[in-house]
């Protein structure tokens, strides 16, 4: 498709807008292990790909979509805990970069795991919710209503950080690590939280993105570079940073994608990120000294 | 090398002897035997290329973009420009070189470290992987592609050899003993106490004179150099590269990996580690396909067992052996003997 500035080309700015709902959603939870924890998850997209199993099962098994969901995130919240404790708490003393690879050895697990149990055809829940026609330009429900229950639950995640307890004390640990189990909070606990809304925020994004995707063993490589691209864009750590990064990347991806081809979006996405980072090693919203 | 132990004399008499040790004793299969040989020299080659960098805390989960940067141009300038593979193969490691400084020098300059230092590297896997997948028209996008063949496919002209075993094994094993030379002269030069000194406090390094900057990058710059190398060899070997196999992410993570697991800081310990993960997944699919009972319960998913396990280790390696087979190895010894030959041995400096 040639790039013009026509209904097409303002069509696939709104998509991308669109994506950036579920992009930044993605990258909140990571945001928020790695603020807090001080950990990247890089299996995190293939936690979300357990959770969109889950969701696929329990719906096929007879429960109602919305019931399905909130298993999903269930098991992925109970899944980002049980990683926690056997996983990255042994590690939390070592490298940086030995608790980074650990979650890559975790990411083949679930990955060889998830084709061993669930094998490797595509599998999709059957509920595509058509969608708008808008002047011209079709939006498929799916993507509004994702867009829409992101805001809701980065504005919920917000409420929680900001005004109950232990979500202050959320935000102090990962202000200072070091005092903090002086001023009597229990690190170990936070963590623990932490890794479980980590987790929880995972199982949304599966739910969301078992309405759009078609469910297969390796789509978390398709999501998870991307979403570590977001979060080191946008600082990590800073959640307004993430969701004007996840715009912004979603943007080259939706364009690109619409000028010439899908991976053209994702390849000039990826330069952008590395350019900007030469620039600003902070990401572009970071406060790192 | 002034004294040649006797236990290293045996042993390169034994690498050199292997291919006709492998003809007397598993005749019948003795392609299969060479090729599982072959492959695992090549990737301790690209493997031992990493670790030159991994070793001084600079993560990089780039190197795929390099192995394949190296395979793609010489089958590229093969097959449409008819260029041979002798000119081919440098101008691969000389655009691999001029990628990796180019994404080095930001890098370094700006003290990008650590996580940061990984998930930037990430991008250019990826960035070079959607590329090669990008140009299809010319790289066959996902599926892949071939070198032409020349002739009978056994040519010096065209760098071709995978018909003749016994030859691949010898060119995999000179390329994997230069592959370890690189390594000890590194270990032997200046340089590397520079980095040394560089990867454990940057400013203090800096302080008393290293160019920090400079330092990085020649590492750098030899590190992507023999991956190109290593990437280069693997597609006229295997006469087939695609961007899964030889490029990206995935390729990437298996080079660190297989790093880890056999041991950062030890000369062989980037071999152990491609011998460790070569022979797992192999003796897996062999135990697979011989049983009937294994693939009539998992069916074919069955051939994601070795992955599975290969990921469980890796969590345990790091978790309980960080210094990997050999180099956990290597220290039971030393503590072992009551006095250890000082200047004959690299100190294990914890990660």
């Amino acid at each position: 498709m040639d790039c013009q500035l026509d209904i097409y080309f303002l069509e696939a700015i709104l998509n991308g807008l669109l994506l950036a709902g579920l992009l930044a959603l993605l990258a909140l939870g990571l945001n928020l292990i790695f603020g807090v924890i001080d950990v990247v998850w890089i299996c995190y997209a293939e936690l979300v790909m357990i959770g969109m199993y889950g969701i696929h099962y329990a719906y096929k098994g007879g429960a109602p979509f919305l019931l399905a969901a909130l298993f999903g995130i269930a098991l992925v919240a109970l899944a980002g805990i049980v990683l926690h404790q056997l996983v990255i708490r042994p590690v939390l003393e070592s490298a940086p970069i030995n608790q980074l690879l650990v979650t890559g050895g975790v990411l083949f697990f679930l990955q060889a795991a998830a084709t061993m149990t669930f094998g490797i055809d595509f599998k999709n829940l059957g509920l595509r919710p058509g969608s708008v026609l808008f002047a011209d330009m079709s939006f498929s429900y799916s993507r509004i209503i994702t867009f829409g229950v992101a805001l809701v639950a980065m504005l919920l995640l917000w409420l929680f950080l900001s005004r109950t307890y232990i979500g202050i004390a959320i935000r102090a640990i990962s202000q200072d690590r070091a005092i903090m189990p002086l001023m009597g909070v229990d690190q170990r606990r936070i963590y623990l939280v932490t890794s479980g809304i980590g987790g929880g925020l995972a199982g949304l994004a599966a739910a969301l993105m078992v309405l759009q995707y078609d469910i297969y063993p390796q789509i978390g490589l398709q999501f998870g570079p991307l979403i570590f691209m977001i979060c080191v864009l946008g600082g990590l750590g800073s959640m307004i940073g993430g969701f004007i990064a996840a715009f912004i990347i979603s943007e080259f991806i939706a364009v690109g994608g619409s000028c010439f081809a899908t991976e053209w979006g994702y390849a000039i996405a990826f330069l952008f990120f590395m350019v900007v980072i030469f620039i600003r090693p902070q990401g572009l919203f970071g406060g790192r000294s | 090398m002034k004294r040649v132990s006797p236990a290293t004399l045996i042993g390169i008499l034994a690498l050199l002897a292997l291919p006709f040790i492998v003809r007397t004793f598993f005749g019948g299969s003795e392609k299969y035997y060479l090729h599982l040989l072959i492959q695992i020299l090549i990737w301790s080659f690209i493997y031992t290329g990493w670790s030159l960098m991994g070793r001084f805390g600079l993560t990089s989960l780039g190197h795929g973009a390099f192995t394949g940067l190296g395979a793609y141009t010489v089958v590229l300038l093969w097959n449409y420009a008819g260029l041979t593979p002798w000119l081919g193969i440098p101008i691969g490691i000389v655009i691999a070189v001029i990628v990796a400084l180019l994404v080095g020098y930001p890098c370094f300059h700006m003290r990008i470290t650590g996580h940061y230092f990984a998930l930037l590297t990430l991008a250019l896997s990826e960035f070079v992987r959607l590329c090669i997948v990008g140009l299809r028209d010319y790289t066959g996008g996902s599926l892949g592609t071939q070198p032409k063949r020349y002739g009978d496919g056994l040519s010096l002209y065209a760098i071709q050899f995978e018909p003749d075993r016994v030859l691949a094994y010898y060119i995999a094993l000179a390329m994997w003993a230069a592959g370890l030379y690189i390594w000890w002269r590194v270990a032997r030069s200046m340089d590397r106490y520079a980095l040394d000194a560089a990867s454990q406090d940057e400013e203090a390094a800096a302080s008393v004179g290293i160019n920090v900057t400079r330092e990085k990058l020649k590492i750098t710059a030899i590190s992507a150099a023999m991956c190109a190398f290593g990437g280069a060899t693997y597609a006229q070997y295997q006469m087939y590269i695609g961007p899964e196999t030889i490029a990206g992410l995935g390729v990437s993570l298996n080079i660190v990996f297989a790093c880890i697991a056999g041991g950062l800081w030890v000369m062989l310990g980037p071999t152990v580690g491609a011998v460790f993960t070569q022979v797992l997944s192999e003796t897996l699919r062999v135990t697979i396909q011989s049983s009937a009972a294994l693939q009539s319960i998992l069916g074919s998913a069955v051939l994601a067992l070795d992955t599975m396990i290969y990921g469980l280790l890796l969590i345990l390696f790091i978790i309980y052996m960080p210094k990997g087979i050999l180099g956990t190895l290597l220290e039971r010894q030393e503590k072992a003997r009551p006095s250890p030959p000082a200047r004959d041995r690299l100190p294990a400096e914890a990660p």
